[in-house]
């Protein structure tokens, strides 16, 4: 039977939020879990501090150019888990009754900020997600809650899933955290999975799905170099009763999409109504000497009153006036201070006043020079989920130009005025605060080279109560093809007006009973009810009445 | 699961017209001051390093960037679009060195914004060794950041990017002001969360 096709019964297209979430319950439930990730598995001493091709800094990232927008994601086990910045803000109420393009509510009547608490729960649970004092907030967070002070609004320090007793605030947490002070899955929910039988199969890049006389799936891979991504090695196939596709929003509808001609016609939305979760950055130049007159701000003796770009742990603080329910669409929206490396969008940054190009040249090396009195504000507002991706490349989700991270994808996004009214609605308002009074010189990063630019992707196969607008159904099943799930970053309908990370893995969370009841259909012997990843019970114990309560009650709880 | 050593760099070679050309444009996104009195890649329009100072052809010629095999074929297509900008502005020719190299820096910034346009048919390949140059002096992508601090690297150091602790990563004991800066939002969730 040496040609006998690899089998098991939940295969897990991705290791990021939706896909260790999913596999450790899975497998804690008793089925035969197996993840394929398309990155390489680092542990916390291969997370390097170096900006050099080839390091932790470029292995685990991805760096996708479209047309008109830009995606970073995560690229190794554990996927945006393992190079975000840890921020992990609920959702704001009003964001559930978004009707965005579409004229009706985008997001299924089940969900609401009321239905996902819960959800929400188990995750703060699960990740230690801890709401932050001021002793918590970096230099940058300091002058960014000050700046909003003196212009009269509030800032918050943002709930964070780090543990500050090792947090070195080296800001080379995007490159991995060698100090395992943030939490990403590689220290919770993977190796909870992998203890309860789960296995993860790094740099094993799934190409498309087909199908089985008897409706089991088959998940085509290639398998990827673990240097060289440009490069693969070989190939093969899996079958599974229950597919979760958690590939990424910026990879799982191109799955989906190269599966069409194997499973049959995939819904309308797959590959489309990909949302840049609204996002704009704006970078400001500051004046050091107005910081300690005008906002009362000092670092000590023979330092500079600010001077700290390097330093910290990427956001601290962000402002929320704006995530007010009463005003109307399009212009809520949040502003956060944010770190951004060098390297990955420095060139971006645009000279305020300039007499030259803004981007490049002479007055931009200048601005250069005074990097580390920048400070980055991160607007997140609500664009118009206007992204569609078109014919999938040949392998993956890009053409590959680098050896890792760059590639030239197909998504093509095209802002409408909506999009862009909250855009220029949020840069005035950053540059209201942070030029009163002569603070800062301020200008947003520049759309002219790579387009838009977002590090959370979202909303490209996206659930819904409305076919026509909506891949997924109210559990995340991918419509018309039962037994695939969705359960990464592009199930979440659409712009969040804040970091999505919490609410991707509530959503991950919600979707798990779900998916258990269908593969008990399929004959798996499957439980749903395992504790928090760290032992802890209560948010388990608090959504198995709801589920019992509820109407698709899964079996086996 | 220990990652395995990292595979050996291999830098594409390329000629001197090529290196002479994608230097001139390397200055041209980050200028520096001359090499010598007879330098004409770079145009001398800022101080201290720039771009080329910093390693841009380095990283350029170095296949991870994905880009090294079509260095000669760049560095010719932005000699034809010199030609014809310098025709087209009625520039003197000087054929001692390629025709971007003849250009003065205001012209090579004119170009430069010309085929980096939106709607430029070519966009997508200016953009990219553009970024790349960039990426030479902001974050010296062919060096072992820590190395490179130590070595001087223009770039890194006109940044102002400390050196690490001896075992090459970064700590900052000091991280922030310790203090309450402003009023938290009203709506705020016992976890810190927007209401």
């Amino acid at each position: 039977m040496s040609n006998a096709i690899e089998k098991t019964d939940v295969l897990v297209i991705g290791s990021g939020f939706g896909g260790a979430i999913t596999a450790y319950h899975l497998a804690a439930g008793g089925a035969k879990v197996t993840v394929l990730e398309r990155g390489p598995w680092l542990n916390s001493s291969d997370f390097e501090h170096d900006y050099k091709l080839g390091s932790s800094y470029t292995r685990a990232f991805d760096f996708v150019v479209g047309d008109g927008m830009s995606v970073l994601g995560g690229n190794c086990v554990g996927g945006g888990s393992v190079v975000y910045f840890a921020a992990m803000p609920r959702a704001p109420r009003f964001v559930f009754d978004r009707k965005g393009s579409i004229g009706r509510r985008m997001w299924p009547s089940a969900l609401s900020r009321d239905t996902l608490d819960p959800w929400y729960d188990r995750i703060e649970e699960s990740l230690s997600v801890t709401k932050q004092e001021w002793s918590d907030v970096s230099y940058a967070g300091g002058l960014w809650a000050a700046a909003c002070h003196h212009a009269g609004r509030t800032a918050n320090p943002l709930a964070v899933a780090i543990d500050n007793s090792k947090c070195a605030n080296c800001n080379f947490m995007m490159a991995g955290c060698r100090f395992e002070a943030k939490q990403s899955l590689t220290v919770n929910y993977l190796p909870a999975a992998i203890a309860h039988g789960a296995e993860i199969r790094p740099l094993h890049e799934v190409q498309h799905l087909s199908r089985t006389a008897e409706g089991d799936y088959r998940v085509h891979y290639n398998v990827v170099d673990d240097q060289d991504y440009r490069l693969h090695h070989d190939s093969g196939v899996i079958q599974a009763k229950i597919v979760v596709m958690a590939a990424g929003a910026a990879a799982t509808p191109v799955i989906l999409q190269r599966s069409e001609t194997h499973l049959g016609t995939m819904p309308h939305a797959v590959g489309r109504y990909f949302s840049g979760n609204g996002e704009r950055l704006n970078t400001a130049v500051l004046d050091e000497d107005k910081i300690a007159e005008i906002l009362g701000l000092t670092r000590g003796e023979g330092a500079l009153p600010y001077g700290a770009n390097a330093i910290g742990r990427g956001p601290t603080v962000a402002s929320w006036d704006k995530l007010d329910g009463s005003l109307p669409e399009y212009s809520r929206y949040s502003l956060e201070q944010l770190y951004f490396p060098p390297g990955l969008g420095t060139i971006l940054a645009q000279v305020p006043d300039a007499t030259g190009p803004t981007w490049f040249g002479r007055e931009k090396k200048e601005i250069l020079r005074n990097w580390k009195s920048w400070l980055t504000i991160f607007s997140m507002t609500e664009d118009d989920n206007e992204g569609v991706f078109g014919p999938p490349p040949a392998t993956g989700n890009a053409m590959r130009i680098s050896q890792q991270m760059l590639g030239r994808g197909n998504l093509s996004y095209r802002p409408t005025r909506n999009t862009w009214h909250g855009w220029n609605q949020s840069d005035a308002e950053v540059k209201e605060i942070l030029e009163k009074d002569g603070l800062a010189k301020v200008m947003p990063w520049t759309n002219d080279l790579v387009g838009a630019y977002t590090v959370h992707p979202l909303a490209s196969c996206r659930m819904g109560d409305d076919p026509h607008t909506s891949a997924l159904d109210d559990t995340n099943e991918l419509r018309g093809h039962s037994g695939v799930f969705v359960t990464d970053a592009s199930a979440v309908p659409g712009a969040l007006t804040v970091n999505p990370a919490m609410t991707i893995a509530a959503v991950a969370e919600r979707a798990v009973p779900h998916i258990v009841a269908a593969a008990r259909l399929r004959g798996v012997a499957v439980n749903y009810g395992a504790p928090a990843p760290t032992g802890h019970k209560s948010g388990r114990n608090a959504v198995l009445p709801l589920l019992r309560r509820g109407v698709r009650q899964p079996a086996g709880v | 699961m220990q990652a395995s050593a990292r595979i050996p760099e291999r830098r594409v070679d390329i000629g001197d017209e090529a290196t002479l050309t994608l230097e001139a444009y390397a200055d041209t996104i980050v200028p520096g001051e001359k090499r010598g009195s007879g330098d004409r890649a770079i145009a001398g329009a800022g101080t201290g390093g720039g771009a080329v100072a910093a390693g841009a052809l380095d990283l350029l010629r170095w296949d991870a960037t994905g880009i090294s095999e079509g260095l000669e074929d760049l560095a010719g297509l932005v000699n034809d679009h010199a030609r014809a900008y310098a025709a087209g502005e009625g520039l003197e020719p000087d054929d001692t060195v390629p025709p971007f190299v003849a250009l003065g820096y205001e012209d090579r910034v004119t170009l430069i914004q010309r085929l980096t346009t939106p709607g430029h048919p070519e966009k997508d390949f200016w953009v990219l060794l553009s970024l790349f140059c960039n990426m030479a002096f902001d974050s010296a992508a062919h060096l072992n950041t820590a190395q490179a601090i130590e070595d001087g690297h223009p770039g890194l150091s006109a940044m102002g990017i400390t050196a690490p602790d001896a075992d090459g990563l970064w700590r900052f004991s000091d991280f922030g002001y310790g203090r309450k800066l402003a009023e938290l939002h009203p709506d705020t969730t016992a976890t810190g969360s927007p209401a």
